[in-house]
């Protein structure tokens, strides 16, 4: 499991708007770059990072983003939501070599 | 070591550090933006498009776009694309948005193989495009590994 | 002796921070690579010190407690004095000494994802303090020998560290300004590498930078130049985890 960090407020009103700013631990191994020994380094990317809001009721997918080699290494995405409802956000990363990853965060909304 | 494999190694190391005339990229970069626009014409503005102007190093360069929108159903971005002219593709990352969203506002941060072009495309929901080119100039470490 | 090694010590501080003329490598970055450091939920050096935290937890924490009291100022000191070895250690040889002698374990590889995680996690606890090198005595010639090998001439290039970073620091090497070389955020992260690591490493890079063959990790002299480095930065403020182009 790669290592995440996923910082934003654990509390928000109605209607405000919550940033949120992810990190993960991930080479971003673009397929271009030759190693030590010669040969090139064979591609190894995080393609897709998603992010669901689950409120209690259904889980709505609020931002998500595709990423390409040009992603530099330990992807740090930051975004913002709406925060409608108290519930839990699902965070989930997926890439080559079968890399999947998945955090989530509770937010409480008054 | 045979003279001819010798040319021949010789000509394959150039193949992979050969950089493509500018022009190549350009037409490439619009044909990207072109493509992500749906065809439909891009203008300049409502885009910002923020980056260092000198990086010290194309390793990890933090970017933030930021596009003027009030994200409510009627009016809203969906997507927001960045290209680059000189690395060795021309998408860097795409960004999916929606009323949900509440600010179109998102961060990252992108390889630059050189000092280069990029530019950020937002399109609406009501399908227009809008974008922001900056210029970026790229330097090297010194004192690094083998 | 004691005294006498405090009086020359405090008397290096004294001198240092009248006339401080001593950046950090943080005061020559941009902007957007300062807020980098700044910001704990940006900071990718923060993956580490995350991991570091849970080992904390899992295997230090019984005999050491909370971090943040008794790991505060621990770093700041390092390289100490190593009774066992009667020469300089580092503070992530330290953590591996406590491991084999202490918790019969195993140590932890050099440059390893877990041993900078710990060392990062242990030295964060020390961020905003001076560097306050150990008064130990029994360091000083170790800490001679590290300036000897800071002035020394090496490599193909023929060039000393203080030639760069005490003469011509400000300057440009190709695109980079030339550091004044203080370690005032190790482990950090660096852009070139991608990744977080060590002094150790840093120096290494150097040593390549003028075409010399670098020390291994976990040579002496490494430590040596570590011990003087930390002398010609006390009273500098503790950055780690930094952030580095």
């Amino acid at each position: 499991m790669a290592r995440a960090l996923i910082t934003m407020p654990t509390t928000a009103k109605r209607g405000d708007v919550v940033e949120i700013r992810t990190l993960i631990a991930h080479p971003m191994e673009t397929g271009y770059r030759p190693g030590e020994d010669g040969a090139i380094v064979p591609r190894n990317l995080i393609r897709r990072f998603s992010c669901h809001y689950h409120d209690g009721r259904d889980e709505v997918l609020v931002f998500s983003a595709e990423l390409f080699p040009a992603v530099a290494a330990n992807p740090f995405i930051a975004f913002s939501t709406v925060a409608t409802a108290s519930g839990t956000l699902r965070f989930s990363w997926s890439g080559d070599q079968g890399f999947t990853q998945t955090e989530t965060a509770s937010l409480a909304v008054t | 070591m045979k003279r001819r494999e010798l040319i021949g190694a010789a000509v394959g190391l150039a193949g992979a550090v050969w950089v493509r005339p500018a022009a190549a990229n350009a037409d490439e970069l619009a044909a990207a933006i072109a493509a992500f626009a749906g065809g439909v014409p891009v203008h300049a503005g409502r885009v910002e498009f923020e980056i260092a102007p000198l990086v010290e190093n194309g390793n990890t360069v933090p970017i933030t776009v930021r596009v003027q929108s009030p994200m409510n159903e009627a009016d809203h971005v969906k997507a927001i694309a960045i290209f680059n002219q000189s690395n060795p593709q021309r998408d860097v990352a795409n960004f999916f948005l929606g009323p949900r969203a509440g600010r179109a506002t998102v961060s990252t941060r992108i390889r630059l193989a050189t000092s280069q072009q990029l530019v950020a495309v937002a399109k609406m929901n009501d399908g227009s495009c809008w974008s922001h080119s900056v210029d970026v100039l790229v330097t090297l470490a010194a004192c690094v590994e083998p | 002796m004691k005294r006498l090694v405090s009086l020359m010590l405090a008397l290096l501080v004294a001198h240092a921070l009248a006339a401080d003329a001593r950046r950090s490598g943080f005061d020559d970055m941009s902007p957007q690579i300062q807020a980098m450091q700044r910001d704990d939920a940006a900071n990718p050096a923060m993956l580490w010190v995350k991991e570091g935290e849970a080992m904390w937890g899992r295997e230090c924490a019984r005999c050491h407690g909370d971090a943040a009291t008794s790991m505060r100022g621990v770093a700041a000191r390092y390289p100490d004095f190593d009774t066992a070895s009667q020469r300089p250690i580092t503070l992530s040889q330290r953590i591996n000494q406590c491991r084999v002698t202490r918790q019969h374990s195993t140590p932890l590889a050099p440059e390893s994802d877990a041993l900078l995680g710990i060392e990062s996690y242990v030295a964060m606890q020390s961020r905003g303090l001076p560097i306050a090198p150990s008064a130990d005595p029994r360091l000083q010639p170790f800490r001679e020998r590290g300036e000897q090998l800071f002035r020394g001439r090496i490599g193909q290039l023929d060039f000393s560290c203080a030639q760069c970073h005490d003469e011509h620091a400000g300057q440009h090497l190709g695109g980079s300004t030339i550091p004044q070389a203080h370690p005032t955020g190790y482990p950090q992260y660096r852009l070139e590498w991608q990744a977080l690591a060590s002094l150790q490493r840093r120096l290494r890079n150097c040593m390549n930078g003028v075409r010399a063959e670098p020390f291994a990790y976990g040579a002496p002299e490494l430590t040596e130049l570590e011990l003087y480095l930390a002398a010609r930065a006390a009273g500098m403020r503790l950055e780690t985890p930094a952030v580095r182009p």
